[in-house]
């Protein structure tokens, strides 16, 4: 009985499977919506926006809002555009994604293949940073950054970033690392490989569906990031999504709503190209044929 | 003189004693095989001598030479892994070459050594490939290929032929006693698989919650297990441990068995043997008798110097094509003989059964220890 309606050749379940696809479909449209309304009104001129129909095609065709966005939109008190926050977030991104990820792994690496007496407590106390709120930690933070020196540069924020990663890089590394077949470590040592070595040779040539994981959930969440940016960002240093914010909230003149649309396209196209490109270097099974089966 | 001697070994795991004060050596050559059921400290007796665990007190000298606080890679061992540990991300010929590259010895001196191992082991067509094309069987090849490169003083074997199908298993096995009797290298060798034991060891280890049970030549340990424990372990289908009591006449002395119905058995003793269980008169004991020596009256040992004759009820015949496995009962006990195959028996009979008392053994229930 049962087995017959996995199989599915009922006449109900093929009912049954066109409601589902219908119903999917129509999520889907819902979603894709927004993403419609932004690209189409980002390149229609002001005047047609204004006429009132936010969804129908643009009657003219124009890239002047995504130049203007992008180089000459009155941000804040310079009208310098969204490019140099657009580098600031690059500059502060990067290096971020980059330090969170090599420690997070060299602490997965530690916390299960180098165990010492407390190592659960440790990594409890890591996972523990996973569920503490921005905001408790925003003035203590302020007040480090400042000793340091490090007040309103991108340095500082690279730091707070780093510092606010390293539970979710360590979480997904540890779990990783933990299925990785400690006889492997054990191999390597008896051939003579020390600590890095092992680390370099044997455990990160099988990493790379983890690294790509922790690169996309860094990457969107420290480029996503406002709150911090924000706080401790300066003009040399505030990031994308804070600029936007002062491109679309600043008051006087008129709402260029397709160069606030351009705009927002802009901020989130990096993260959505992360997505895709290291999305395709998502393989599995690079562990097949390490150990039996 | 001992290679590999291990004095006093203790290990443990913060309150966990996992081994309790191991002694073991072994000659220059010879290939010492621990066995005992799981969870006996076995494997972890392994790793201390690879020094992939420390050990809390003791030592362990390779060739005179004390290695406790040797890095594993300055010991001069090597070791073949239950998964065979082969690096996913290299070739066959970068896992045999890895050891050689990390100590920084030249390509050229590398492909030589590689391709060496290769003709030994037969896997030269597999040197390209990675570890997921290969088959079992190829697998552990390539693990032991590994292990032979670094042409070491000892070689430990941590199960290696638990993962193979049971036909490649016997294959595999007889390769391994291959290469030990051509090379002559000092083997170390861990396994739960007593047969695998008997077949390869020169010495024999068997353990149980870390503690050594008996150390022994694999005769010593068939034919004169020390306690129960042992007698029980080793041989398939294991012996027959039957309890039974001591009844000293004068100088006669004999074992009795009960039975389920009828008169008990009585197994008269040799005189030797009377001697030494006279002043147990009354006691009880544990009869262990293997199966092989229990047999029909045609097969039995013509050069044993003491074969009783009884009669016993048979209650299941088991044909197993080479022998026929018999069931009685004694002591309470399902007891097994081992007929040969066209034995003139069948079920719900009684059949004359030959003791071969020359491999007859007793024990004391109390302290589990082999007392004849």
């Amino acid at each position: 009985m049962s087995a017959e309606k996995i199989v599915g050749t009922g006449r109900g379940n093929r009912f049954l499977r066109v409601v589902l696809y219908a119903v999917l479909i129509l999520f889907a449209l819902y979603y894709l919506l927004p993403l419609y309304v932004m690209v189409v009104n980002s390149v229609k001129p002001l005047d047609e926006i204004r006429q009132g129909d936010m969804l129908s095609l643009p009657q003219i065709f124009t890239l002047e809002p995504w130049a203007k966005a992008w180089s000459s939109a009155q941000i804040g008190v310079q009208p310098t555009g969204l490019r140099p926050y657009f580098f600031n977030s690059i500059l502060m991104v990067v290096p971020a994604v980059a330090i969170s990820t090599i420690l997070g792994a060299l602490n997965g690496y530690v916390l299960t293949k180098w165990r010492f007496r407390g190592d659960d407590v440790v990594f409890g106390l890591i996972l523990l940073s996973c569920f503490i709120p921005f905001q408790i930690a925003l003035i203590p933070a302020a007040r480090i950054l400042g000793m340091l020196g490090l007040a309103g540069t991108t340095t500082g924020l690279v730091l707070i970033h780093v510092v606010y990663g390293l539970g979710f890089t360590t979480l997904f590394f540890r779990n990783y690392y933990a299925a990785f077949p400690t006889e492997l470590v054990r191999a390597a040592q008896i051939d003579g490989a020390r600590f890095f070595q092992i680390f370099r040779r044997i455990l990160l040539p099988s990493s790379a569906p983890i690294i790509v994981v922790t690169v996309i959930w860094q990457f969107t969440n420290i480029w996503n990031d406002f709150l911090f940016g924000v706080s401790f960002g300066d003009f040399d240093s505030l990031p994308m999504t804070v600029a936007l914010n002062n491109l679309v909230s600043s008051s006087g003149g008129v709402k260029e709503y397709n160069v606030h649309f351009a705009g927002a396209i802009l901020a989130a196209l990096p993260t959505l190209i992360v997505y895709i490109v290291s999305g395709r270097y998502f393989v599995r099974g690079l562990m097949a044929g390490a150990v039996k089966g | 003189m001992a290679f590999l001697k291990i004095e006093n070994l203790r290990k443990s795991f913060g309150k966990v004693d996992v081994l309790k004060g191991i002694d073991l050596e072994i000659e220059e050559g010879g290939f010492l095989v621990l066995v005992g059921p799981s969870g006996c400290g076995k494997s972890t007796l392994l790793n201390t001598i690879a020094g992939l665990e420390a050990i809390s007190s003791g030592s362990i000298s390779i060739a005179g030479k004390v290695v406790n606080d040797l890095h594993p890679s300055e010991r001069d061992i090597a070791m073949v892994f239950q998964s065979y540990a082969l690096y996913p991300n290299m070739t066959v010929a970068e896992n045999i070459g890895f050891g050689m590259e990390i100590r920084g010895v030249p390509k050229p001196e590398r492909d030589k050594a590689i391709a060496k191992v290769a003709e030994t082991l037969q896997i030269g067509q597999l040197l390209t490939r990675k570890p997921s094309q290969l088959s079992g069987g190829q697998r552990q090849r390539v693990a032991m290929g590994r292990a032979l490169v670094r042409e070491p003083q000892v070689f430990l074997f941590d199960e290696p032929l638990s993962n193979l199908d049971a036909k490649l298993r016997v294959d595999m096995r007889t390769e391994i006693k291959r290469l030990h009797q051509r090379m002559g290298t000092t083997i170390v060798y861990v396994t739960h698989d007593q047969i695998e034991a008997m077949t390869l060891a020169t010495r024999i280890a068997v353990l149980k919650d870390g503690v050594l049970q008996q150390f022994g030549t694999p005769a010593e340990i068939y034919n004169k297990p020390a306690n129960l424990f042992v007698a029980d372990f080793m041989g398939s289908p294991s012996m027959n441990l039957i309890p039974a009591t001591v009844e000293a006449d004068g100088g006669n002395v004999g074992i009795v068995m009960q039975r389920d119905e009828g008169a008990p058995l009585v197994l008269p003793l040799a005189n030797g043997a009377a001697v030494n269980l006279a002043a147990r008169n009354g006691q009880k004991v544990v009869f262990g008798i293997r199966p092989e020596a229990l047999t029909d009256p045609d097969s039995a040992d013509r050069n044993a110097r003491q074969v009783s004759e009884l009669d016993c009820e048979i209650e299941v015949i088991e044909p197993a094509g080479s022998d026929t496995f018999a069931v009685t009962r004694l002591g309470g006990r399902e007891i097994i003989a081992r007929l040969r195959a066209d034995a003139p028996i069948s079920a719900g009979q009684t059949a004359r059964l030959a003791f071969n008392l020359d491999k007859a053994v007793i024990f004391d229930p109390e302290t589990q220890a082999r007392i004849l």
